[in-house]
């Protein structure tokens, strides 16, 4: 049989899919291994005994300075500032995007300014952001914003532009002003594909919050990555990125779910 | 009353003169069927009369009223494809019209006048034959189940004109000749002009009360460009087919079909 033909059997799919995360830890167990068998004091790559003992610092006993327990007090300020510069986005691409993909005035005036916005690299403003805004919550919530809105616009404008010309022309038989058409055929259309838009901008909000968090911050996931590399610190570092990889795999899961369960109309469309 | 007046069109795009010199008179209650090759501009006729395409030159008149330059309530359209709304079921599709009528800046109705919409559609959702389909969403329904909804979505708005842009052209023999007998029948119950475009010769003579051929007359290479198409033929269906008659000759051919048959 061909090999485009071949199936695997759900088993078999369950044990490719583990393999290779399999693989990866053995590899590191082997290297870890090797590397303390040479020197115990080796600080590259420690041992899984030193994450737990690590793990057990930062998540489960208080902080002898501050008496929080320093892995939730980093994922709450995280993901605070995560969410509100992801809704912040939403809400102006929302109303952005319908403009363009709806109004062809409103595609004349901004879609061109947009796609010239959409090719700042949001970093090279996080300087300004500080100057602007301060080192404060404010100029962190804005570099995300600022880093995912255009591309979130211009998704969003694409999909209304790309329904199909024959429903509104046929929301418009049925007696629907522009406002209505927006409301009761545009928008219901476009917002499955803002969940999907919002999974696959998950990854550069994070990176622009950690950015921002290991230049100036006094908690966070970044800033505590960044704090800790100073003393070489990999058992704190492996865990935090690991967690973090966990938070946005966890977010990028519930969001397909919800689109799914809000809008079971949109996986019905897929399969046909 | 709903009768179309169309006066001398013509419809160029760029050099392109697509159609020339069109006029013709449609009679209320009459069921045009609009016959001729691919790109002889039938579709384009048709949205022009839909508002969705404006003439270049001449008029096109409702009630001696001229159309309006965009799509309206007193004119409903069903196409081949991408008439239903993907993402509301089948009450939800025929619900939208009378809910944006209704409510200017919700779009939704609610409490007792949401329940005198819903009856009101499902007694048409019932005529159209999907009574047991009513919370399905489209993308569940076959594509003859799908045609039947646009129908039934379009006629909640009780047009003037009923335009059909091969409407059953996706559909296979057997559903086709189910949805004509509905659509036979939808023509016959409701006050409204219907003009429909098809490839199917068959289906234009068993539905119409007149059938009218686009055709370019001059079609060689070099009068492509400069000679556009225009009615070559319109054809009486004799005897003749009345809206609301049955057929004295033979009944069985056009006569409102009685329900549930």
């Amino acid at each position: 049989m061909r090999w485009i033909n071949t199936r695997p059997s759900s088993g078999m799919r369950l044990t490719l899919a583990v393999a290779p995360f399999l693989i990866v830890l053995a590899a590191y167990v082997a290297g870890s291994a090797a590397r303390l068998a040479d020197n115990a004091n080796d600080k590259l790559l420690p041992g899984l005994s030193s994450f737990v003992d690590a793990i057990n610092r930062m998540a489960v006993v208080p902080d002898g300075r501050s008496g929080q327990i320093l892995l939730w007090t980093d994922t709450a300020a995280s993901l605070t500032r995560l969410f509100s510069g992801i809704g912040i986005a939403v809400a102006i691409a929302l109303v952005v995007g319908m403009l363009i993909g709806m109004l062809p005035t409103m595609r004349a005036l901004l879609a061109p300014f947009v796609a010239a916005i959409s090719m700042v690299p949001p970093l090279a403003l996080l300087p300004i952001l500080f100057i602007v805004m301060g080192l404060g919550e404010a100029s962190k919530i804005a570099l995300i914003a600022i880093g995912v809105t255009p591309i979130m616009i211009r998704d969003l404008a694409l999909k209304a532009i790309e329904l199909p010309r024959e429903q509104i022309i046929k929301a418009e038989t049925l007696g629907g002003s522009s406002w209505q058409i927006a409301l009761r055929v545009v928008l219901p259309q476009i917002l499955p594909r803002l969940f999907t838009c919002v999974r696959l901008q998950i990854g550069p909000a994070w990176l622009f919050l950690i950015a921002a968090e290991a230049i100036s911050s006094e908690a966070g996931l970044g800033y505590r990555i960044f704090l800790v590399r100073r003393y070489l610190a990999m058992d704190v570092i492996f865990p935090y990125v690991l967690w973090i990889t966990l938070l946005a795999v966890g977010t990028d899961y519930i969001l397909n779910r919800l689109r799914i369960a809000i809008f079971p109309w949109s996986e019905l469309e897929k399969n046909t | 009353m709903s009768g179309i007046t169309v006066e001398k069109i013509w419809k160029e795009y760029g050099d392109q003169i697509v159609l020339e010199d069109i006029s013709i008179e449609i009679e209320d209650r009459a069921f045009v069927a609009l016959v001729g090759p691919s790109g002889c501009g039938k579709t384009t006729f048709l949205r022009m009369l839909l508002g969705q395409e404006q003439a270049t030159r001449g008029t096109i008149l409702l009630d001696g009223v001229p159309l309006p330059k965009e799509p309206g309530p007193d004119r409903g359209v069903v196409f081949q494809r991408y008439s239903v709304f993907p993402h509301l079921t089948v009450l939800g599709n025929v619900l939208i019209g009378k809910e944006m009528m209704a409510a200017r800046y919700s779009g939704r109705l609610f409490g007792a006048a949401r329940k005198a919409a819903i009856e009101e559609a499902e007694a048409l959702i019932a005529e159209v034959g999907l009574s047991h389909a009513l919370d399905k969403y489209p993308a569940q329904l076959s594509g003859g189940m799908q045609q039947r909804l646009a129908l039934a979505q379009a006629l909640i708005m009780k047009p003037k004109v009923l335009l059909l842009d091969e409407p059953f052209g996706a559909l296979d023999p057997g559903i086709r000749a189910e949805i004509h007998t509905l659509m036979k029948r939808l023509w016959h119950e409701n006050p409204m002009t219907v003009v429909m475009v098809t490839h199917d010769m068959r289906e234009a003579f068993t539905l119409a009360t007149r059938v009218v051929a686009f055709e370019r007359l001059r079609d060689r290479p070099e009068e492509k460009l400069r000679y556009g198409a225009t009615i070559s033929r319109d054809i009486p269906i004799w005897p003749p087919r009345r809206a609301g008659e049955p057929s004295l000759i033979r009944p069985d051919r056009d006569g409102p079909v009685q329900k549930g048959q």
